[in-house]
């Protein structure tokens, strides 16, 4: 339970052609604490990330609702294809509330 | 000596209580988890591939890629993949939802697994129709409650 949540990794192409296919990861270094884990005989406290949001341009390309069957570090990966040089943001949330984000750019052309 | 008794009992029901959440879901817990997903869709095999270990040496991290057949065009698209794990304490893993900006209907995670069990993964279609893949995964250290 620190103060703030870390800062997605991203690992994207730098350049694509227009069309092709491109694969994204995401990784963020998290506890994923179920509530259900004993540290030395005390319980403890649940503390999940329950929300990733990825936008291409602004436009939500894929949500993605967590819960706590999903591993500590969450690491995803999905694929895109773009016609034009896009700019993607993730955005993860916790079920507190707190946000942490980040951005890469693509180029295509 | 009555107190003595009532004391323990309170601990038994006390370690009960603790000891509640972290078992296997039911089968109805499970049943209820695919349906607050789904609804009553008809569940149908096929047109869908999930990826994951045979033996998972650590249940803590295993990795899992659902991949549906479909277009992903505005017109047909899987709108949602959801994933289940049937024996650990709460059966729902993760729910993804989709978009045509995606080259593919595919979404690699990594998820826990608490012991052995199968894991089901739910592809919605933008049709309204629902396609299930199952996995038999093996768990060598379970992955909830080390």
């Amino acid at each position: 339970m620190s103060g703030s949540l870390a800062t997605p990794r991203i690992r994207v192409p730098r350049s694509a052609r227009p069309g092709e296919v491109v694969e994204i990861r995401t990784l963020i270094e998290h506890p994923m604490e179920t509530g259900f884990r004993q540290d030395g005989g005390r319980p403890v406290p649940r503390d999940l990330l329950n929300r990733m949001v990825v936008r291409v341009n602004g436009e939500v390309a894929l949500q993605a609702e967590l819960r706590n069957g999903t591993a500590a570090n969450p690491f995803h990966v999905f694929f895109l294809r773009l016609e034009r040089s896009s700019e993607l943001d993730f955005t993860f949330t916790d079920e507190r509330g707190r946000t942490s984000r980040a951005t890469a750019r693509i180029t295509v052309g | 000596m009555q107190p003595a008794l009532t004391r323990r009992g309170a601990l038994g029901a006390a370690l009960a209580l603790i000891a509640l959440p972290a078992g296997a879901a039911t089968e109805g817990e499970l049943d209820a988890a695919i349906r607050e997903q789904v609804g009553a869709a008809r569940i149908e095999d096929g047109g869908i591939t999930l990826r994951a270990p045979v033996v998972a040496e650590n249940g803590g991290q295993v990795p899992v890629t659902v991949l549906v057949d479909s277009p992903q065009t505005a017109a047909q698209h899987v709108s949602a993949i959801h994933i289940f794990a049937t024996r650990n304490p709460t059966p729902g893993v993760a729910s993804f939802r989709l978009t045509p900006l995606l080259a593919r209907a595919e979404v690699q995670t990594r998820i826990r697994l608490s012991e052995e069990q199968r894991v089901i993964a739910l592809a919605q279609m933008s049709d309204g129709s629902v396609r299930r893949a199952v996995a038999e995964v093996r768990v060598t250290m379970g992955g909830c409650l080390s």
